[in-house]
Protein backbone atom coordinates (compact mmCIF):
# COMPACT_ATOMS: atom_id res chain seq x y z
CA UNK A 1 0.00 0.00 0.00
CA UNK A 2 1.71 3.10 -1.08
CA UNK A 3 1.44 6.21 1.25
CA UNK A 4 1.30 9.68 0.29
CA UNK A 5 2.14 12.83 1.94
CA UNK A 6 0.14 14.69 3.85
CA UNK A 7 0.34 18.31 2.91
CA UNK A 8 -1.37 21.01 4.77
CA UNK A 9 -3.03 23.76 3.01
CA UNK A 10 -3.46 27.31 4.62
CA UNK A 11 -6.71 28.72 3.71
CA UNK A 12 -7.55 25.32 5.24
CA UNK A 13 -11.01 24.76 3.55
CA UNK A 14 -9.87 26.13 0.38
CA UNK A 15 -11.28 24.30 -2.66
CA UNK A 16 -8.29 25.27 -5.38
CA UNK A 17 -5.49 24.13 -2.63
CA UNK A 18 -7.48 20.85 -1.53
CA UNK A 19 -8.14 19.72 -5.35
CA UNK A 20 -4.79 20.96 -6.35
CA UNK A 21 -3.18 18.67 -4.10
CA UNK A 22 -5.41 15.81 -4.24
CA UNK A 23 -5.02 16.21 -8.31
CA UNK A 24 -1.17 15.84 -7.39
CA UNK A 25 -1.43 12.31 -5.67
CA UNK A 26 -1.38 13.72 -2.03
CA UNK A 27 -3.36 14.05 0.84
CA UNK A 28 -4.94 17.67 1.55
CA UNK A 29 -5.09 18.26 5.27
CA UNK A 30 -8.46 19.90 5.74
CA UNK A 31 -10.66 21.50 8.24
CA UNK A 32 -13.31 19.80 6.80
CA UNK A 33 -12.26 16.54 7.91
CA UNK A 34 -12.44 17.50 11.42
CA UNK A 35 -15.27 19.35 11.35
CA UNK A 36 -17.08 16.13 10.05
CA UNK A 37 -15.58 14.25 12.64
CA UNK A 38 -17.16 16.20 15.11
CA UNK A 39 -20.63 17.14 13.95
CA UNK A 40 -21.43 13.48 12.67
CA UNK A 41 -20.13 12.04 15.77
CA UNK A 42 -22.22 8.96 16.66
CA UNK A 43 -21.62 8.99 20.01
CA UNK A 44 -23.62 12.21 20.96
CA UNK A 45 -26.98 12.48 21.18
CA UNK A 46 -27.16 15.62 19.66
CA UNK A 47 -23.68 16.31 18.07
CA UNK A 48 -23.09 20.44 18.18
CA UNK A 49 -22.63 22.86 14.95
CA UNK A 50 -18.84 22.61 15.48
CA UNK A 51 -17.00 23.71 18.86
CA UNK A 52 -17.92 22.37 22.42
CA UNK A 53 -16.97 24.09 25.68
CA UNK A 54 -14.41 21.34 25.81
CA UNK A 55 -12.47 22.19 22.73
CA UNK A 56 -10.86 25.45 23.98
CA UNK A 57 -9.68 23.07 26.92
CA UNK A 58 -7.86 21.11 23.96
CA UNK A 59 -6.36 24.05 22.19
CA UNK A 60 -4.15 25.17 25.63
CA UNK A 61 -1.73 22.53 24.02
CA UNK A 62 -1.54 25.21 21.53
CA UNK A 63 -2.15 28.71 22.96
CA UNK A 64 -1.87 29.99 26.74
CA UNK A 65 -4.95 31.08 28.62
CA UNK A 66 -5.06 34.63 28.30
CA UNK A 67 -5.69 33.61 24.36
CA UNK A 68 -8.87 34.43 23.60
CA UNK A 69 -11.61 31.29 23.82
CA UNK A 70 -12.44 31.40 19.82
CA UNK A 71 -8.55 31.03 19.22
CA UNK A 72 -7.96 27.91 21.37
CA UNK A 73 -11.59 26.21 20.47
CA UNK A 74 -9.84 26.51 16.44
CA UNK A 75 -6.52 25.50 17.82
CA UNK A 76 -8.38 22.51 18.76
CA UNK A 77 -9.14 21.81 15.37
CA UNK A 78 -6.13 22.83 13.63
CA UNK A 79 -3.57 21.94 15.45
CA UNK A 80 -3.84 18.05 14.85
CA UNK A 81 -3.57 19.17 11.10
CA UNK A 82 -0.28 21.20 11.81
CA UNK A 83 1.12 18.48 13.61
CA UNK A 84 -0.08 15.28 10.72
CA UNK A 85 1.61 17.84 8.11
CA UNK A 86 4.33 16.55 5.83
CA UNK A 87 4.67 19.56 3.99
CA UNK A 88 2.66 22.89 3.64
CA UNK A 89 1.15 25.40 1.12
CA UNK A 90 0.47 28.13 2.20
CA UNK A 91 -1.22 31.14 0.33
CA UNK A 92 -1.40 34.51 1.69
CA UNK A 93 -3.67 37.49 0.50
CA UNK A 94 -7.00 34.84 0.17
CA UNK A 95 -10.39 36.71 -1.04
CA UNK A 96 -12.38 36.42 2.02
CA UNK A 97 -11.85 34.66 5.60
CA UNK A 98 -15.26 34.23 6.90
CA UNK A 99 -15.95 30.74 9.37
CA UNK A 100 -13.82 28.21 11.11
CA UNK A 101 -10.99 30.65 9.21
CA UNK A 102 -12.18 33.67 10.30
CA UNK A 103 -10.06 34.43 12.77
CA UNK A 104 -6.51 36.50 11.95
CA UNK A 105 -5.05 35.84 14.73
CA UNK A 106 -5.45 31.86 14.83
CA UNK A 107 -4.71 31.77 11.35
CA UNK A 108 -0.74 33.91 12.26
CA UNK A 109 -0.33 31.37 14.98
CA UNK A 110 -1.19 28.54 12.67
CA UNK A 111 0.79 29.86 9.80
CA UNK A 112 4.13 30.24 12.66
CA UNK A 113 3.25 26.64 14.05
CA UNK A 114 3.54 24.87 10.69
CA UNK A 115 6.53 27.31 9.42
CA UNK A 116 8.81 26.37 12.66
CA UNK A 117 7.81 22.88 12.44
CA UNK A 118 10.58 22.42 9.95
CA UNK A 119 8.41 20.68 6.67
CA UNK A 120 8.76 21.99 3.19
CA UNK A 121 7.10 25.11 3.11
CA UNK A 122 5.64 26.51 -0.49
CA UNK A 123 4.69 29.95 0.13
CA UNK A 124 2.16 32.13 -2.71
CA UNK A 125 -0.19 34.20 -3.32
CA UNK A 126 -3.43 33.86 -4.88
CA UNK A 127 -3.52 34.55 -8.52
CA UNK A 128 -5.84 37.88 -9.66
CA UNK A 129 -4.78 37.19 -13.50
CA UNK A 130 -4.93 34.60 -16.08
CA UNK A 131 -0.82 35.01 -16.34
CA UNK A 132 -0.88 34.55 -11.99
CA UNK A 133 -2.70 31.42 -11.89
CA UNK A 134 -0.41 29.69 -14.46
CA UNK A 135 2.58 30.20 -12.27
CA UNK A 136 0.21 29.51 -9.09
CA UNK A 137 -0.50 26.02 -10.96
CA UNK A 138 3.35 25.44 -12.02
CA UNK A 139 4.28 26.58 -8.71
CA UNK A 140 2.09 24.40 -6.99
CA UNK A 141 2.72 21.53 -8.93
CA UNK A 142 6.79 21.82 -9.12
CA UNK A 143 6.26 21.87 -5.32
CA UNK A 144 4.21 18.62 -5.00
CA UNK A 145 6.27 16.82 -7.31
CA UNK A 146 8.93 17.31 -5.16
CA UNK A 147 7.47 15.52 -2.44
CA UNK A 148 7.78 11.29 -1.86
CA UNK A 149 4.81 9.74 -3.09
CA UNK A 150 5.62 6.44 -1.43
CA UNK A 151 7.12 6.09 2.38
CA UNK A 152 9.72 3.61 2.75
CA UNK A 153 8.48 0.75 4.26
CA UNK A 154 10.47 0.64 7.63
CA UNK A 155 8.32 3.63 8.54
CA UNK A 156 5.41 2.59 7.03
CA UNK A 157 5.59 -0.62 9.13
CA UNK A 158 6.78 1.54 12.27
CA UNK A 159 3.34 3.09 11.88
CA UNK A 160 1.99 -0.13 11.87
CA UNK A 161 3.76 -0.92 15.31
CA UNK A 162 2.84 2.26 16.97
CA UNK A 163 -0.94 1.97 16.28
CA UNK A 164 -1.06 -1.31 17.09
CA UNK A 165 0.57 -0.91 20.42
CA UNK A 166 -1.60 2.49 21.16
CA UNK A 167 -5.17 -0.26 20.62
CA UNK A 168 -3.19 -3.19 23.14
CA UNK A 169 -3.33 0.15 25.41
CA UNK A 170 -6.89 1.25 25.44
CA UNK B 1 -8.94 4.63 30.34
CA UNK B 2 -9.54 2.59 33.31
CA UNK B 3 -13.23 3.11 32.81
CA UNK B 4 -13.43 1.91 29.68
CA UNK B 5 -11.54 -1.25 30.37
CA UNK B 6 -13.95 -1.71 32.83
CA UNK B 7 -16.63 -1.48 30.67
CA UNK B 8 -15.08 -3.92 28.25
CA UNK B 9 -15.08 -5.90 31.17
CA UNK B 10 -18.30 -5.79 32.10
CA UNK B 11 -19.16 -6.15 28.47
CA UNK B 12 -17.49 -7.79 26.19
CA UNK B 13 -19.25 -6.95 22.97
CA UNK B 14 -18.48 -3.33 23.81
CA UNK B 15 -15.24 -3.19 21.53
CA UNK B 16 -16.44 -4.36 18.48
CA UNK B 17 -19.95 -2.14 18.68
CA UNK B 18 -17.09 0.32 18.96
CA UNK B 19 -15.28 -0.76 16.07
CA UNK B 20 -18.45 -1.08 14.23
CA UNK B 21 -19.19 2.51 15.26
CA UNK B 22 -16.07 3.69 14.04
CA UNK B 23 -16.14 1.93 10.34
CA UNK B 24 -19.93 3.50 10.06
CA UNK B 25 -18.55 7.02 10.98
CA UNK B 26 -15.72 6.74 8.53
CA UNK B 27 -17.74 5.78 5.83
CA UNK B 28 -20.48 8.48 5.51
CA UNK B 29 -18.43 11.08 3.25
CA UNK B 30 -19.70 14.01 1.93
CA UNK B 31 -17.69 16.35 -0.82
CA UNK B 32 -18.64 19.16 -2.93
CA UNK B 33 -18.27 18.79 -6.97
CA UNK B 34 -17.75 22.59 -8.14
CA UNK B 35 -17.82 22.78 -12.39
CA UNK B 36 -16.84 25.67 -14.01
CA UNK B 37 -16.56 24.31 -17.90
CA UNK B 38 -18.23 24.62 -20.83
CA UNK B 39 -18.92 21.45 -21.87
CA UNK B 40 -20.77 19.68 -18.72
CA UNK B 41 -23.54 21.77 -16.57
CA UNK B 42 -24.19 20.26 -12.89
CA UNK B 43 -27.17 18.48 -14.20
CA UNK B 44 -25.47 16.54 -16.50
CA UNK B 45 -22.76 15.14 -13.76
CA UNK B 46 -26.05 14.70 -11.91
CA UNK B 47 -27.14 12.48 -14.54
CA UNK B 48 -24.11 10.71 -15.13
CA UNK B 49 -24.93 9.79 -11.30
CA UNK B 50 -27.74 8.41 -11.71
CA UNK B 51 -26.88 6.39 -14.61
CA UNK B 52 -23.79 5.27 -12.52
CA UNK B 53 -26.65 3.20 -10.20
CA UNK B 54 -24.12 4.05 -7.01
CA UNK B 55 -26.18 4.38 -3.61
CA UNK B 56 -25.01 8.24 -2.89
CA UNK B 57 -27.23 11.25 -2.44
CA UNK B 58 -26.77 14.07 -4.82
CA UNK B 59 -28.08 17.59 -4.49
CA UNK B 60 -27.75 20.14 -7.31
CA UNK B 61 -26.29 23.54 -6.40
CA UNK B 62 -25.70 26.53 -8.18
CA UNK B 63 -21.82 25.37 -8.71
CA UNK B 64 -22.21 22.27 -9.01
CA UNK B 65 -22.79 19.14 -6.92
CA UNK B 66 -22.93 18.33 -3.47
CA UNK B 67 -22.84 14.15 -3.30
CA UNK B 68 -22.95 12.30 0.17
CA UNK B 69 -22.48 8.13 0.65
CA UNK B 70 -20.32 5.81 1.45
CA UNK B 71 -16.62 6.62 0.94
CA UNK B 72 -15.54 4.17 -1.67
CA UNK B 73 -18.96 5.09 -3.43
CA UNK B 74 -18.46 8.88 -3.26
CA UNK B 75 -15.02 8.29 -4.62
CA UNK B 76 -15.80 6.28 -7.63
CA UNK B 77 -18.34 8.49 -8.55
CA UNK B 78 -16.29 11.63 -8.22
CA UNK B 79 -13.34 10.06 -10.48
CA UNK B 80 -15.81 9.43 -12.68
CA UNK B 81 -17.53 12.95 -12.99
CA UNK B 82 -14.09 14.34 -12.93
CA UNK B 83 -13.76 12.43 -16.68
CA UNK B 84 -15.79 14.55 -17.84
CA UNK B 85 -13.77 17.65 -17.96
CA UNK B 86 -10.75 17.06 -15.71
CA UNK B 87 -9.14 20.43 -15.53
CA UNK B 88 -12.26 21.75 -14.80
CA UNK B 89 -14.09 20.08 -12.15
CA UNK B 90 -12.95 20.69 -8.82
CA UNK B 91 -13.46 18.78 -5.84
CA UNK B 92 -13.15 19.13 -2.09
CA UNK B 93 -14.42 17.35 1.26
CA UNK B 94 -17.55 18.91 3.26
CA UNK B 95 -17.80 18.43 7.11
CA UNK B 96 -21.80 18.55 7.31
CA UNK B 97 -23.87 15.99 4.92
CA UNK B 98 -25.96 17.88 2.42
CA UNK B 99 -29.14 19.12 3.77
CA UNK B 100 -28.06 19.44 7.04
CA UNK B 101 -30.80 21.73 9.86
CA UNK B 102 -27.75 23.45 11.14
CA UNK B 103 -26.17 24.74 7.79
CA UNK B 104 -29.67 24.08 5.63
CA UNK B 105 -30.87 27.85 4.97
CA UNK B 106 -34.18 26.39 4.29
CA UNK B 107 -34.13 26.37 7.96
CA UNK B 108 -31.65 29.53 9.03
CA UNK B 109 -34.32 31.60 8.12
CA UNK B 110 -32.56 32.25 3.99
CA UNK B 111 -29.13 34.16 2.95
CA UNK B 112 -25.92 32.36 2.20
CA UNK B 113 -24.60 29.58 4.24
CA UNK B 114 -21.68 30.04 6.07
CA UNK B 115 -18.77 29.30 3.85
CA UNK B 116 -20.40 29.90 0.81
CA UNK B 117 -18.79 33.51 0.52
CA UNK B 118 -15.49 31.79 0.13
CA UNK B 119 -16.11 28.84 -2.10
CA UNK B 120 -18.47 32.06 -4.55
CA UNK B 121 -14.72 33.72 -4.36
CA UNK B 122 -12.62 30.88 -5.14
CA UNK B 123 -15.36 29.79 -7.97
CA UNK B 124 -14.44 33.10 -9.65
CA UNK B 125 -11.10 31.99 -10.30
CA UNK B 126 -11.61 28.61 -11.33
CA UNK B 127 -11.78 29.57 -15.15
CA UNK B 128 -8.09 30.79 -14.94
CA UNK B 129 -6.47 28.05 -13.14
CA UNK B 130 -8.66 24.88 -15.40
CA UNK B 131 -6.75 26.87 -18.32
CA UNK B 132 -3.62 27.03 -16.18
CA UNK B 133 -4.37 23.15 -15.63
CA UNK B 134 -4.59 22.49 -19.49
CA UNK B 135 -1.41 24.34 -19.96
CA UNK B 136 0.63 22.03 -17.76
CA UNK B 137 -0.98 18.93 -19.20
CA UNK B 138 -0.33 20.30 -22.77
CA UNK B 139 3.27 20.54 -21.59
CA UNK B 140 3.94 17.24 -20.06
CA UNK B 141 2.11 15.95 -23.31
CA UNK B 142 4.87 17.46 -25.12
CA UNK B 143 7.91 16.71 -22.99
CA UNK B 144 7.04 12.78 -22.98
CA UNK B 145 6.87 12.98 -26.86
CA UNK B 146 9.93 15.12 -26.76
CA UNK B 147 11.50 12.24 -24.75
CA UNK B 148 10.92 10.00 -27.59
CA UNK B 149 12.43 12.73 -30.04
CA UNK B 150 10.28 12.08 -32.90
CA UNK B 151 8.94 15.32 -35.11
CA UNK B 152 6.06 17.53 -34.13
CA UNK B 153 2.85 16.26 -36.10
CA UNK B 154 1.09 18.70 -37.89
CA UNK B 155 -1.63 17.76 -36.22
CA UNK B 156 -0.14 18.75 -32.50
CA UNK B 157 0.95 21.78 -34.29
CA UNK B 158 -2.87 22.96 -35.91
CA UNK B 159 -3.94 22.32 -32.07
CA UNK B 160 -1.41 24.58 -30.77
CA UNK B 161 -1.73 26.92 -32.96
CA UNK B 162 -5.45 27.41 -32.47
CA UNK B 163 -4.98 26.87 -28.92
CA UNK B 164 -2.91 30.53 -28.64
CA UNK B 165 -5.11 32.02 -30.90
CA UNK B 166 -7.82 31.43 -28.96
CA UNK B 167 -6.64 33.02 -25.59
Amino acid sequence: MSFLAKVFIYPLNSLILADLVERFGHKPLTVMSQIREKVTSLSLDSPPINITPEDPKLGLKYAAIEVPAGVRGRMSLMGPLVEQAEAAIIVENPPADFGCVGCNRTNELVKYLIRSKGVPVLEVKYPESDEEARDFVNKIAEFLETLPKEKPEEEEKAGEKESSEEEVKE
Amino acid sequence: MNGFTFIEAKSPGAKERRKMTETEKEEITTKYIVISSDKVLPSDAAMKIYESEFPVTVKETCFGLIVSGAKNDVQAVVEEIRQLDKNHIFVKDRGFPPGDERRCRASRGGGPRPGFHFLREEVKMLPAIGAALDELEIKEHVKEKCKTKCKLKTSDLDKIIKEELAR
